[in-house]
């Protein structure tokens, strides 16, 4: 990192400020907690923590908010990950609200959803006081007007027109007992900054992120893999094809894209060439509505 | 690729969503499906041209409504640049976001309308990008499609702005004649205004010139986090450096304390680096063991900042729940520093439209920017807001309800 001209690239201006984020609230929370599904933001999100505490620990656990409808690789690869970094990973179930008669499943709706009220629940248990999120303000309008530290009620609600200024790198996390802030160092991170620090940084990823042939159905544009949260309608065909995922959620509602793109460097080549956000390409949950994220995040999701 | 974060700010009806719109559309940052999101919605409310101004307006009521409540945050990048938009309100209402979209902003773009000149709502964007000491301004006269394209209209816009900045602290102004609507001198250069001999506003934002607006002078450290793993020995003061350039070997002061050392190594976790300079995120390991903890400063023995619990600031008030009193007491948090402060002296208000300054005020409100004394319950460690932004400036924190009432802007110690 040796300069001559005091510059720091684009990419080391995003790190810097996500790692002053981070050890913020390390600094001023008594519990935080950091949401990892082991997607690609929640990956970079974690090597930030890790980076930012080095050579000590990362100071808080990690936890997965698991729909029970996850890729086998995906769940092996967060596993593997938490194991090699010595962190501890706490899981929360949907399937254990959804029979606790918690959350309720309504047929033909996703499960990404009722992930609100199992990571409420789990907030509530631990009494974790920050949760730490990787979304990115590039990924949906409302995101985009959220602040990186989200004041949420005691029902995880947010109120987009009553947010706390945010000035220069003056962060107030300061809550009443109940309420949480919901961290998101990653905020001015775009989907292409994200693969080019996977490249830089040589991050490794889910196997999904990368081409590989999966029997898909063509549904609503989208393509979804087959999967036993997916069920075949008659007239559907199964194509056997060459894919990857540009996002990681619940099997029933994240699609696949079409590619060949196997190393961090094919896949940016793509996202470069790419007429659609990665949202819009395969997220069947922000297509209910146009102010589908902005409803979830009022009622308390990430 | 180097970053530039931008602010964008202007009247209710000065084009300012349009204009982004325009930017995100023809740098390409704007995609498929986002556009034709866009132009169902538009379509169904009955619009002739596609709105592009519901690129930006994220929130249901500000579609509804069509205004823009909340600050939203763009991204976009040319061949040359990476650029972070922060879009903030206009109306009067919103003037705390702004003040939030602008405080980290390199440079501002001001829209004004052709047809009416610098209104009030202009006057305070100019006025606030300047009270923030954002380095660069744009003034981008907006609708000159509605004024056919005089050039009088242009300079007479000119003319006025220079009237009323004449009294301000503004160092960079450029003067960019568009319009947002149909595009001309957004990127390309208008074939309607050939009398302008300019940039386009792209082309401006590609090549204004940004690197030496960071302080590279002052070495300025506050202490976050303090990094130690156990069963060893080391012990790194974690923080972003805030000024200037620090090195191994550097002798070192730290404040409150004032003892002196020298830097032993500066850390990341990718090894050792030779020298850290803002906005890196670092830590530092010092010759002897000495108690340092978050809150301290790290600077140079011959280059410190000022050290005093009282301090002479300009404020812009926030919260609508709460007013500043002479004697109030706030909760403050100054780098990464937090105490408590009380009001000790309301010296003026100043009114952004005439810049008159009222001395007979008793109390500071919702959007009002005024010149305060506070006393700090311990010690802080800062600089002049003209000479750094990150030493130089504060929130204040109602304690009771936790809300971020006011930030603020250090003019120096009070002069006793």
């Amino acid at each position: 990192m040796t300069s001559t001209d005091y510059e720091l690239s684009n990419l080391g201006v995003l790190e810097a400020e996500s790692i002053f984020v981070i050890r913020e609230v390390a600094a001023e929370f008594e519990r935080p907690v950091l949401l990892f599904s082991a997607g690609k933001d929640s990956v970079v999100l974690l090597h930030l923590a890790r980076k930012a505490f080095a050579p000590a620990p990362v100071p808080f656990p990690v936890m997965h908010v698991d729909t029970g409808h996850n890729f086998d690789e995906v769940i092996a690869f967060r596993d593997a990950t938490v194991d090699k970094l010595g962190v501890r990973l706490l899981v929360a179930s949907v399937q254990e609200s959804i029979d606790s008669g918690r959350a309720r499943e309504l047929p033909g709706e996703g499960r990404n959803r009722l992930q609100t009220v199992t990571l409420l629940d789990a907030i509530a248990e631990h009494r974790f006081d920050a949760v730490f999120g990787g979304a990115r303000r590039d990924e949906e309008r409302a995101r985009a007007k959220e602040r990186m530290f989200s004041v949420r009620d005691e029902f995880g609600q947010w109120d987009p027109k009553n947010q706390r200024p945010e000035l220069w790198s003056l962060f107030n996390g300061r809550h009443h007992p109940g309420e949480q802030i919901r961290v998101f160092p990653l905020s001015n991170w775009t989907e292409l900054d994200i693969w080019q620090y996977v490249l830089e940084q040589g991050i490794e990823l889910p196997s999904v992120y990368y081409a590989h042939t999966r029997k898909v159905v063509r549904r609503d544009g989208m393509l979804m893999a087959l999967h036993p949260a997916v069920t075949v309608a008659d007239d559907e065909e199964v194509l056997e094809m060459s894919v990857r995922y540009r996002t990681v959620g619940d099997a029933s509602c994240t699609g696949a894209v079409e590619s060949t793109a196997t190393t961090p460097v094919e896949v940016i080549a793509e996202v470069e060439a790419s007429m659609l956000t990665e949202r819009g390409a395969t997220r069947a949950d922000d297509r209910v509505s146009e102010a589908g994220m902005e409803d979830r995040k009022r009622e308390g999701y990430f | 690729m180097e970053l530039l974060r931008l602010a964008t700010a202007g009247s209710v009806d000065d084009g300012k969503s349009t204009l982004i719109g325009r930017l995100l559309y023809d740098s390409k940052a704007i995609l498929a499906d986002q556009l034709e999101a866009v132009e169902r919605t538009s379509a169904a409310r009955g619009d002739v041209q596609t709105d592009l101004a519901l690129l930006t307006d994220g929130l249901r009521a500000e579609r509804e409504q069509g205004i823009t409540i909340d600050v939203a945050y763009r991204y976009f990048t040319t061949p040359r640049r990476r650029f972070i938009l922060a879009d903030t309100p206009g109306h009067v209402q919103y003037t705390r976001n702004m003040v939030t979209g602008a405080s980290t902003a390199d440079l501002a773009i001001v829209l004004v309308d052709a047809r009416h000149g610098m209104l009030e709502q202009s006057r305070r964007h100019v006025f606030l990008a300047s009270l923030l000491q954002i380095p660069h301004i744009v003034v981008a006269v907006n609708k000159m499609d509605l004024v056919d394209w005089d050039r009088g209209a242009f300079e007479s816009v000119r003319e006025e702005f220079r009237r009323w900045a004449g009294r301000l602290d503004v160092s960079d102004v450029t003067f960019i004649p568009l319009s947002a609507l149909h595009g001309d001198n957004v990127v390309n250069r208008s074939p309607n205004m050939g009398w302008y001999e300019g940039p386009s506003l792209l082309h401006h934002l590609e090549e204004v010139f940004i690197a030496s607006d960071r302080n590279l002078i002052d070495p300025r450290f506050p202490v976050q986090y303090v990094l130690r793993p156990r069963a060893t020995d080391y012990r790194g003061y974690a923080g972003t450096v805030a000024g200037g350039v620090f090195a191994p070997g550097d002798e070192v002061m730290v404040l409150p304390s004032g003892f002196t050392t020298t830097v032993a190594s500066i850390d990341s976790a990718d090894g050792a680096v030779e020298q850290a300079f803002a906005p890196m995120s670092v830590a530092i390991t010092l010759a002897d063991d000495l108690d340092v903890g978050r809150g301290d400063m790290i600077c140079r023995p011959g280059n410190q900042p000022h050290r005093s619990s009282d301090l002479d600031a300009m404020i812009c008030w926030f919260d609508d729940n709460a007013v500043l009193t002479e004697r109030s007491m706030w909760v403050i948090k100054h780098t990464t520093r937090s105490a408590r402060v009380q009001v000790r002296d309301l010296r003026y208000r100043l009114d952004v439209n005439t810049l008159h300054r009222d001395e007979s005020v008793t109390s500071l409100g919702m959007n009002d920017i005024g010149r305060i004394g506070l006393r700090c319950t311990v010690p802080l460690m800062f600089d002049e807001y003209r000479r750094n932004r990150t030493t130089g400036s504060f929130i204040l924190i109602d304690e009771h309800t936790n809300a971020t009432v006011a930030g603020g802007m250090i003019i120096g110690p009070t002069e006793s």
